[in-house]
Order: structure tokens, then C-alpha cells, then sequence
């Protein structure tokens, strides 16, 4: 299991009827990744997340959790495996503490013992007696978390773990997260908040319309994003009639007060010596690059949320 | 694997004693033989053409047999439904079946408790209103021998006996009923249609046993089974109809119950 890939999914596909869900779907989480799973609503996501858990069948492709298949292996291929899909739900009118505590006796091993600890985690320690029925949103998420973790497990799964929290929500389930992963965890993040993913994970894929449109480092993809650099002075034009004279400078452009062009690192180099020379004062030269934000909407441009929300 | 199912099994049962729905049958095992007594203490009349119906005034014994006939039409298969159509509905309602079907337990494993919880429902519930009724009859008109069914008087405590193997027969169709309501729960993932779906089947074969031209299948109907505890209620026992009723409610019970436990073993769990 150690040497095992967390998540290995090859050639998933999942039909309903005439629609295509998720389609030829590949994914690979390594140990430690935090991996963001990026998509508009309705692009695959979930549907993908439940066949990562052996909830629903794919109709072609296969899947491993640390090596194990579960449509093949069964909750076995579950060890060390927890999260949730489309938000944590628990028996409504059991408390708390109760719900885990009967997730526990659904787990292998002493869960049992690490229910307190837990609540106290998700600060929701002083609330266990309480009827989940009468829980808010964030309560539930972060009790989510806490039965997540009741497993100890090596891989957490979660599927839009900020969606419906407040701000401070938001941030203190980020921090959790942070936090986990900094203690050796995997974490598989689905999520279509983009500054979540860029906040927290190293490797992301985006899906779209079911199939995966970019899988790798985010650093990479972002780097794929570096748009030119953008020279700010108060002798604009003096410094424009320099920058067009130089060397390996191009498609020079200027708005706003800025003059933006394309040039290679080394180019750059030579430029900011060159504005020197001619005692041109620079109070910015800054490479520029598109926000994830962009480059996700650029992937995944004319996307319709009909699919997975019409089979969900 | 036992232990397994056994720690998923009590959870099972835990979960149906935190649900209204579960006291709500139980209630109505424990009030319907009291209301019964009560109504009886306060008329005159009586059932008399019911089995055992006109001894109901000699011993508290004749009692529970009196109300688990009035029962079997409607009332217990009612109450049974009510769980057996649930249990697997509301998990796909509530979508907690992705919660516990994410943890060390196999499908295979959490289908099975949830089986078991239902038939110890179905059980507490037949037990529960026998023996509140032997408690109010004989509060109401002792405990005393019971006039068996060829006449023969037979002594409380061999009534008491009578009774207890009486209603472990009549659980064997209810527990049919239970295993058809549970087969609906799992295929149509809805707790209303499952309930009424349960109770209907309950009433057609009901309404099959008393429709002219059906004397041939009449045995093997479910309703049929209802009336198998008459055997014990002989003077000798009479067997027959106790051991047709063993082998014809194994089959109402293991078909249902595979064909749902493939469904269960196979379905796409998905949001409602």
C-alpha cells in the first residue's frame, strides 16, 4: 500500500443513457499532492469522485486507491481512504457525537477513540449532543471533516469542502487543510473556487464536459500563463522609443500608463541596464502573467452546467 | 464477517429506536390489543365468528389470538411496512448510504444488518402485541385454560406454550411482507411508494385468498400463512398447514430478499 499511487484512474467513463458524464478520464495522485480538481459545475467532477469511491460503477476505465480497485476489492480498496462527495450527510435526528460513533463501529480498527479529539478539532466539542438535524452548513462540513479523519487515513477525498461556509468558514477549513496536508496527508480537493486551489495545492486537473483538459503541476500551468512584462516610468516615451530599439524586445504596447511587451529574461536584463544608461527613471517592470482565473476560464470557455447536474 | 455485520446490525437497531416511525408501529402493537380488552370490557357483544372469538371472556389466553386474526389483514402489515420500507429508502433520501458505503464495510455486509433489523422489528412487533394482549385479557378476564379450536380444553400454561409457538409461525408471512417491503426500498429508493407498495401486495393476496376460483393456490398464498398457528390450536396439533407455512414464507422471504440484495450489491449511488 506504501508504494501504491493514492489514486490512479485510467480511462474512466461514465454514460447515462446518450449523455457523457465523465470521459476518458485519467488521474494520478501522488503521495503528499495536494491535487486540485478543477471544473465549472456540472463538468464531471463528483461523478468522478464517486467512482474514485467505488460509489458508482464506471461503465469503462478503472480505478486504484493505494493499488486497490473498489468495484473489484470492495471497502478493502477503502483502507486508508475517507472524505465525502457533494457535501458530508449524517442521520439527521442522531447527534453528533452518535453519528460518529456509529461511523466508527462502521470502521475498521479503534476509531472510536479518537471521536473526542476530533470534535475538539472541528471545535464542535461543546455541540456534540446536539442532533445534527439542527446543525448549520459550516457545522456539518466541519463534522465532515471530523468523520473523514476518525479513518486516520493517508487520502482525503473532498468535494467542495468550502462551498456554503462564511468567510471566516472558509478560511479556517483552508487552514485545516493546510494543516493536514502539512502532516504528511494526500489531499484530493474538488473545487471550482480558484483561489482555494491556487492557495492550496502543488498539482491540479481540470476537467471539462467530462474530460480532463490539463492534469500536472500548478506551477507549470502557470508558467504556460506568463503573458510579457509590463514597464512602468515617467518618461513613457522615452522609455518606449528604448524599449523598441532593443534587442529581442516585441510586440511593444502601451495603456494605462504602461508600456506592455513580450521579451525573454535575458532581454529584460539588457533592457533595465539599457534604462539605466539613459537615466530613465523605472518605477515598475514586472513580468505579468494570466491568473489562474483566466487560464481556467480560457479551458473551460463555453462550458454547459447541464451535464452532472442532470444526472446527480 | 460476523462480528462485522453484528456491529452494523446494532447500529442498525440503534437508528431505528432514534426514529419516531419505529414507535409509532410499536405503539400501535401495544395499543391496539388494549383498545381491544377495553372496548370488550365495556360492551357486550363479541367477535364470535372470529377463531377463538367466542371464548374471549373465558381466559385473557384467547385474546391475542382474537387480534392477531383482526391484524393480519391490515394492521400488522401496515405497521411492518412501515419499517421494511423505509430502511433503505431514507438512506438514498437522506443520501447517508455514500456515508456509511465509504467506510471498512462491504455492501454485502451493511445489506445483511439492515435485513436483520427489519425481521427483529417485524418480530418485536408480533411478540409485543401478543403478549400486551394476553396481559390485558387476563387483566380483564384472567388467566385461565383456553378452549382450543376442536373444543378441547387445554391448560393456561400449555395456552401460554400454544401462544408463543402460535406467534412465531404468524412472524414467518409478516416477515414476507418485511422482506417484499424491503426489496421495494431498494429498488425504488422511495419510503412512500415502499410503504404502500408493501401494503397493497399484503391486501392482493389477501383479496386472492378469498376470490372465487382460487382454492388451488390458496395454500400458497402469503394470507394463507396468516392462519397456520390454527394447526397448534388442534387437539392433536395438525402440522400441515405449520409446515407449509415454514417452506411457502421461506420463499416470500429469500426471493424478495436476494433479488434486492443484487440491486443493493450493484446499484450507482448517486444523489437523489
Amino acid at each position: 500500500m506504501s508504494n501504491a499511487l493514492p489514486v490512479g484512474a485510467r480511462g474512466l467513463v461514465k454514460l447515462y443513457g446518450e449523455l457523457v458524464a465523465v470521459d476518458q478520464v485519467d488521474l494520478t495522485v501522488e503521495q503528499g499532492d495536494v491535487f486540485g480538481y478543477l471544473g465549472p459545475n456540472g463538468a464531471g467532477k463528483t461523478t468522478s469522485l464517486r467512482m474514485l469511491l467505488g460509489l458508482i460503477r464506471p461503465t469503462a476505465g478503472s480505478v486504484e486507491l493505494f493499488g486497490r480497485d473498489p468495484h473489484v476489492d470492495g471497502a478493502k480498496a477503502l483502507d486508508g481512504v475517507a472524505g465525502f462527495v457533494e457535501g458530508p450527510t449524517f442521520y439527521p435526528y442522531l447527534t453528533a457525537r452518535r453519528n460518529l460513533r456509529l461511523l466508527a463501529a462502521y470502521d475498521d480498527g479503534d476509531s472510536r477513540s479518537r471521536i473526542e479529539g476530533l470534535l475538539e478539532l472541528v471545535e464542535l466539542r461543546d455541540r456534540g449532543d446536539d442532533k445534527v438535524g439542527g446543525y448549520s452548513h459550516g457545522m456539518r462540513q466541519r463534522l465532515g471533516i471530523a468523520a473523514a479523519l476518525l479513518r486516520d487515513p493517508k487520502l482525503l477525498l473532498l468535494d467542495e469542502p468550502t462551498t456554503g461556509l462564511d468567510p471566516a468558514g472558509m478560511r479556517d477549513m483552508r487552514d485545516l487543510v493546510r494543516r493536514l496536508a502539512a502532516e504528511g496527508l494526500t489531499v484530493l480537493l474538488s473545487s471550482h473556487l480558484l483561489t482555494e486551489v491556487e492557495e492550496l495545492c502543488n498539482r491540479v486537473a481540470i476537467i471539462r464536459k467530462g474530460q480532463i483538459v490539463y492534469e500536472g503541476q500548478l506551477h507549470d500551468l502557470m508558467a504556460t500563463a506568463a503573458t510579457g512584462f509590463r514597464l512602468r516610468s515617467p518618461e513613457l516615451d522615452r522609455a518606449k522609443a528604448l524599449l523598441l530599439s532593443q534587442p529581442g524586445i516585441r510586440e511593444v504596447t502601451s495603456d494605462d500608463g504602461s508600456v506592455r511587451f513580450q521579451a525573454d529574461e535575458e532581454a529584460v536584463a539588457a533592457l533595465s541596464i539599457a534604462l539605466g544608461q539613459a537615466r530613465i527613471g523605472v518605477t515598475a517592470l514586472v513580468p505579468e502573467s494570466a491568473s489562474l482565473e483566466e487560464l481556467f476560464l480560457g479551458m473551460t470557455e463555453g462550458e454547459q452546467a447541464e451535464v452532472e447536474e442532470a444526472v446527480a | 464477517m460476523i462480528s462485522a455485520v453484528g456491529r452494523v446490525y446494532e447500529w442498525e437497531i440503534l437508528k431505528l429506536l432514534a426514529q419516531k416511525r419505529t414507535y409509532l408501529g410499536l405503539c400501535a402493537a401495544i395499543l391496539v390489543p388494549i383498545v381491544f380488552v377495553v372496548v370488550l370490557v365495556l360492551q357486550t357483544g363479541g367477535p364470535n365468528d372470529v377463531p377463538l372469538g367466542r371464548y374471549i371472556r373465558d381466559t385473557g389466553l384467547a385474546v391475542p389470538f382474537v387480534v392477531l386474526f383482526f391484524m393480519s389483514i391490515w394492521g400488522l402489515p401496515l405497521i411492518t411496512s412501515l419499517v421494511a420500507g423505509d430502511i433503505v429508502a431514507a438512506e438514498s433520501h437522506n443520501d447517508t448510504l455514500k456515508t456509511i458505503l465509504t467506510r471498512s464495510r462491504d455492501r454485502g455486509q451493511v445489506f445483511t444488518a439492515k435485513v436483520l433489523a427489519v425481521f427483529t422489528y417485524t418480530f418485536v412487533v408480533v411478540f409485543a402485541l401478543g403478549l400486551v394482549g394476553l396481559a390485558a385479557g387476563s387483566i380483564a378476564w384472567g388467566f385461565h385454560p383456553l378452549t382450543s379450536l376442536s373444543g378441547t380444553k387445554v391448560s393456561a400454561g400449555h395456552g401460554l406454550g400454544l401462544l408463543l409457538a402460535s406467534l412465531l409461525v404468524y412472524f414467518l408471512p409478516l416477515a414476507g411482507i418485511a422482506a417484499f417491503g424491503l426489496m421495494l426500498s431498494t429498488v425504488t429508493r422511495n419510503s412512500a411508494a415502499s410503504v404502500v407498495g408493501s401494503l397493497m401486495f399484503a391486501l392482493l393476496m389477501q383479496l386472492l385468498g378469498v376470490l372465487p376460483g382460487t382454492e388451488s393456490i390458496r395454500p400458497y398464498l402469503l394470507g394463507t400463512q396468516f392462519d397456520a398457528w390454527h394447526g397448534f390450536l388442534r387437539t392433536p396439533a395438525d402440522w400441515v398447514p405449520v409446515v407449509r407455512a415454514v417452506w411457502v414464507c421461506a420463499l416470500y422471504i429469500f426471493i424478495p430478499v436476494i433479488a434486492a440484495y443484487l440491486v443493493f450489491l450493484r446499484r450507482d449511488v448517486a444523489s437523489q
